[in-house]
């Protein structure tokens, strides 16, 4: 019996070809004829402007300086609009502003010529006229009255609000013995993938059909997208998705940049070609995370949560993300709040605010990392109130097993999350006493160090009831297309979509064992619609949860498809015969003949087979998830952190993470995400910030030296450990690993910082990313 | 990101470069362009020719006479770095080199570009100061002119290079018997610094004898601060005095109060170290 696959170690099929430099990439792709595009880009937070173009269009190389209008006679305008979030004001957007642009970084005029350099000097010579308008940054101050509006006419800046209410919340905290509190400020940051967005759009006149490249992570919601605003048939778009240098969620929205690609294409029948530069892509993508949440939480006399009373006020930016809308990652931050804890009473208010800045959206882990630092900050909180061991308050409270599955007070569904599990686990990892004593030791010769923990659950692999129930277009299902190949390889489309995450490793390995067939001998291809049929593609860590079970469905399908044909020409009952490594086996175990015999036999020599027999070499699977929404997932996060008393920097000195993402497919690509997932927690705690400037509502962050990624050396050994639950409700049992290393890391070392700060008679920080001038100020050593 | 358009000439000799830097007013040196090239690519620099300096003999050396070190302006910041010489002479640049961006780019930069550049947090400029350097520069139509390395910075980017000149060389005196100081704080490991502190001193029968300090990051340009000098000298509250001396720039992620804070905390650290030396 060969080994599994699953659950195998193996290094990625396309690692060789990326870490020397193989990678395909947008950038790496050219038309013949094609045009380089660049954009001209509001200035200023919110300004009407008029445009005088011809200077601009008259320099040598260039095609076409286009505008709002040129664009409008292709491209329909489109508006978020979403069942979940009722009432939310959003306006239509098109592919450039018309007029008025209403944050810096909108896009109000694109120029198509020979050459990149070329167009950006037509950029240039753009004559704009800029008349400023009153714009609005900050969150409060957006909802202050009297504020000015966002857009013209808006009575006020509020896009959407909702207030929630489960128990009873007056009574719960009347009656607590303790109640705790905090107000805790997130400033927005962004996802920085390696590769930037790009689009190479081909406008085929003749059939009046649209192949567009696109650094993407969900090719096929595009080419939806993409036919409804240009009004083509859908199966007259091609989009492909080929090497993407990363996504973070920044890959996943309706850009009005890469509309304007398509559109612009379509308008001079000529290729066009647009990849974002850095300074591009700051004020480009979307930004994420911006929150100002206050919150308390009600503790009885024993130190039991009763409940959590919470406020949240979410910087939206100008619109609302399309299609999914910006407010869900509000609605993921309450779902997280309290999560792994039991409570019976809840309280929320939301409030999301528009605001003349980059659009927020989606972005790794969303709203996950803001619940559980305002979580974890309150524990940390009511245990010291109540002077005891913090995690012996939260083994009190962290919900067991056999109380799952359940639906919390704010809505969270949660079942089969093994919290003691991860905790006994994380203990031992950790080695708990020893560090203890190493801290001790460590602050009895006047070194800042300090413990953090934290507690996640995160809900990934979300189902059609989210988005369907929304009445937004998003695939929650998937597909996987298996094809035996006539030499005994199998070869499959998946609709879900590889972003460097490496998934097609992880689904190969599904069909493997699926199939019966090495892993070596499988082959996973995805991210081009004219290849793979419609599905979700890269969000929500869906890949091995719910493209695995796609690819098992279609590996198990095209199994039988093979024993059928077997049986009939070994004139055998078809469950009789096995399939192990590549060969069909008889009752007995005895190999009768390989696939690849099979393969050729079928395709080459067809005259051969029984009259009748007329199997199929392909076999499709269509997984969609009945019954639970999204599957949680749990994990337990310790960060050791020191301070420099002097400087206020922080230094993270070790990491500990224990998941739990069910099924774990490949334990190099799970680990691999949970680390990343970390770095992307360590740069959000400790570093990365998208600032604007409070009175002019300038962008400050705009280049890599001003916006603090982690680098290698920010990056401590971490330690990981699993504990392994599958989802018993599907064949393979994976959740999803890729956001998890994120949920956690913020509120970790959040904490860890807090406990340095506490040990050193110091305040506390309750802003992230924590700055050394905040750590200072704790310390009373500045001001 | 792409640059404006630009001419691009590289002369083979001196005095071919000064002779574009002469006639074309719009003209830009390029060293190891790690600054200058980003910032083309930005627009914020549009040369109308760039006068690339990399095929200039000679200018890269790093040679002691009798009374200097002579470092060439293209000398990279990697070969400093690695040098006897400056080891031997001026173990202040090794000290401030290592903070000094990563391997890569150390690999390209020069101590030319640095000093011409004058950005208010690089390091070079403020160890040319403490080091009491003096730099060598050349025009078509003046020859040589040397300025005192204190002369030279004189604000945000500003130095007292004139537009048709060169930087050939800086001249560090040799000095038995000083010994350097650097440290400095950075957000990440090879970022410019929010603040560093470049000392030289001099100690003679167990205490002090001479002083020079200049602090990078903290104000628009480095220079000596002699009020501080001698209190650190005499053994007084130098920190303190810093409050009324300095005007620290403030930014989004550093602002003034806090460079403040560390130009102190920088001061205290070398100080306690020079007497504890001494
Ligand atoms: C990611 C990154 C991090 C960095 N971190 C640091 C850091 O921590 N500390 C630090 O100090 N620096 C840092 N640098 C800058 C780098 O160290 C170089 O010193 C700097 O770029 C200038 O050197 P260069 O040779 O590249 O000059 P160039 O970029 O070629 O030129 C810079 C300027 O000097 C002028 N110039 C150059 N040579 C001469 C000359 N001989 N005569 C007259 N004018 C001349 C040019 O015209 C231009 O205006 C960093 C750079 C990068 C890209």
């Amino acid at each position: 019996m060969p080994d599994r696959a699953i659950g195998r170690a193996l290094p990625r099929d396309a690692s060789r070809r990326l870490v020397a430099g193989g990678g395909r990439f947008l950038d790496d792709h050219a038309e013949r004829g094609e045009l380089h595009a660049a954009f001209l880009r509001s200035p200023l937070p919110h300004a009407r402007f008029t445009l005088h173009t011809d200077a601009a269009a008259a320099l040598p190389g260039v095609a076409a300086v286009l505008t709002a209008r040129d664009l409008a006679a292709v491209c329909r305008p489109w508006r978020t609009v979403s069942k979940g979030f009722p009432g939310l004001v959003s306006p239509e957007q098109a592919p450039l502003a018309d007029g008025r642009a209403s944050w810096q970084g909108e896009p109000v005029a694109m120029v198509l010529a020979a050459s990149r350099a070329i167009a950006e000097d037509a950029a240039e010579a753009i004559d704009a006229a800029w008349e400023e308008l009153p714009a609005v940054t900050d969150v409060q101050a957006a909802l202050a009255p009297g504020a000015p509006p966002v857009h013209p006419g808006l009575e006020g800046n509020r896009a959407w609000g909702t207030t929630i209410r489960h128990g009873d919340p007056d009574a719960a905290f009347a009656a607590a013995a303790l109640v705790v509190e905090e107000r805790l400020v997130f400033t927005r940051h962004t996802g920085v993938p390696l590769e930037p967005r790009g689009a190479l759009a081909l406008w085929e006149k003749g059939t009046g059909a649209l192949t567009i490249r696109l650094s993407h992570q969900m090719p096929h919601q595009m080419r939806l997208h993409l036919a409804e605003q240009l009004g083509l048939p859908v199966n007259r778009v091609r989009v492909v998705a080929a090497d993407v240098g990363g996504g973070f969620g920044i890959k996943m929205h309706v850009y009005q940049d890469e509309m304007a690609v398509a559109a612009a294409s379509r308008l001079l029948a000529r290729p066009v070609r647009w990849v974002a530069d850095r300074l591009e892509s700051m004020l480009a993508d979307i930004h994420a995370r911006e929150h100002v949440v206050t919150a308390r939480l009600a503790v009885d006399a024993e130190g039991h949560m009763l409940g959590f009373d919470v406020q949240d006020l979410q910087g939206l930016g100008a619109v609302s993300v399309y299609p999914r809308s910006s407010t869900v990652e509000a609605m993921s931050l309450l779902r997280t709040l309290g999560a792994p804890y039991r409570f019976a009473h809840a309280r929320a208010r939301i409030d999301s605010v528009l605001q003349n800045k980059v659009p927020t959206g989606q972005y790794r882990a969303v709203g996950a990392p803001i619940g559980c630092a305002v979580t974890e900050r309150l524990i940390e909180k009511a245990a010291a109130a109540r002077g005891e061991d913090a995690l012996a308050f939260r083994a009190r409270n962290l919900l067991r097993a056999e109380e799952m599955p359940l639906v919390n007070g704010f809505g969270a569904a949660l079942h089969g999350l093994h919290h003691h599990a991860a905790l006994e686990k994380a203990r031992a990892l950790m080695d708990l006493p020893a560090l203890r004593a190493e801290i001790a030791a460590g602050r009895a010769a006047g070194r800042l160090l300090g413990l953090g923990l934290a507690v996640t659950v995160e809900f990934t692999a979300s189902g059609p009831a989210i988005y369907g129930g929304a009445g937004v277009p998003v695939a929650a299902t998937d597909t996987v297309v298996a094809t035996l190949e006539p030499t005994g390889e199998v070869s499959a489309q998946a609709s879900i979509t590889e972003i460097g995450q490496g998934i097609t490793q992880g689904l190969a390995q599904v069909l493997a064992d699926a199939v019966g067939v090495p892993a070596g001998a499988v082959r996973v291809e995805a991210g081009d619609t004219a290849a793979a049929p419609h599905g979700g593609g890269a969000w929500a860590s869906r890949g091995a949860a719910i493209g695995g079970e796609a690819a098992w469905g279609a590996g198990r399908a095209l199994r039988a498809q093979l024993l059928d044909a077997a049986g009939a020409l070994l004139q055998a009952e078809p469950g009789t015969l096995d399939i192990s490594d590549g060969a069909i086996l008889d009752a007995a175990g005895t190999p009768r003949m390989t696939l690849a015999e099979l393969g050729r036999l079928m395709l080459f020599r067809g005259h051969e087979l029984p009259r009748g027999v007329t199997p199929s070499l392909s076999a499709a699977f269509h997984y969609r998830r009945e019954g639970d929404a999204t599957l949680a997932n749990n994990g337990v996060h310790a960060a050791l952190v020191e301070l420099d008393g002097g400087s206020g920097l922080v230094r993270v000195l070790r990491y500990w993470m224990v998941g739990d993402c069910g099924r774990v497919l490949n334990p190099l690509l799970v680990d691999g995400q949970y680390r990343g997932g970390i770095a992307t927690g360590i740069g959000e705690a400790l570093l990365e910030a998208c600032r604007y400037d409070a009175d002019s509502g300038q962008f400050l962050s705009g280049t890599l030296a001003d916006y603090l990624l982690p680098m290698a050396t920010d990056i401590p050994d971490i330690t990981l450990g699993h504990v392994e639950t599958p989802y018993p409700r599907s064949a393979v049992g994976a959740k999803g690993a890729g956001e998890s290393g994120t949920c956690g890391a913020p509120a970790a070392i959040l904490n860890a910082v807090n406990d340095a700060l506490a040990a050193a008679g110091g305040g506390a920080v309750t802003e992230l990313p924590i700055q050394p001038v905040a750590v200072l100020r704790a310390l009373g050593r500045l001001a | 990101m792409t640059p404006a358009r630009f001419a691009y000439a590289r002369p083979a000799t001196l005095d071919a470069a000064l002779d574009m830097l002469a006639r074309e007013e719009e003209a830009t040196p390029l060293a190891g362009g790690q600054s200058l090239v980003p910032m083309m690519a930005m627009r914020v620099a549009r040369p109308a020719l760039l006068v690339d300096l990399n095929a200039l003999p000679g200018l890269d050396a790093i040679e002691a006479t009798p009374g200097v070190l002579r470092i060439g302006a293209l000398a990279r910041h990697a070969a400093v770095l690695d040098h006897e010489l400056v080891a031997a002479e001026a173990p202040l640049l090794a000290l401030a080199l290592r903070e000094v961006a990563h391997p890569a780019i150390r690999n390209r930069g020069t101590l030319g570009g640095s000093l011409c550049l004058a950005d208010p947090a690089a390091e070079l400029p403020a160890c040319m100061v403490a080091l009491d350097a003096t730099l060598v520069l050349a025009s078509a139509a003046r020859g040589e002119r040397r300025v005192a390395a204190r002369d030279f910075f004189a604000g945000l980017y500003a130095t007292a290079r004139r537009a048709d000149e060169l930087l050939l060389r800086a001249e560090i005196p040799r000095a038995p018997g000083w010994s350097p100081w650097f440290e400095e704080v950075a957000r990440r490991r090879g970022d410019y610094a929010i603040a560093g502190l470049a000392v030289m001193a001099r100690r003679e029968a167990g205490r002090i004898a001479a002083l020079r300090l200049a602090f990078c990051g903290v104000e628009a340009a480095p220079r000596r601060l002699p009020e501080v000098e001698a209190a650190v000298i005499e053994g007084r509250d130098a920190a303190a005095l810093l409050p009324g001396l300095l005007a620290p720039l403030g930014s989004a992620e550093a602002p003034a109060a806090y460079r403040l804070h560390l130009a102190q905390l920088l001061l205290r650290r070398a100080t306690e170290h020079a007497h504890a030396a001494a």
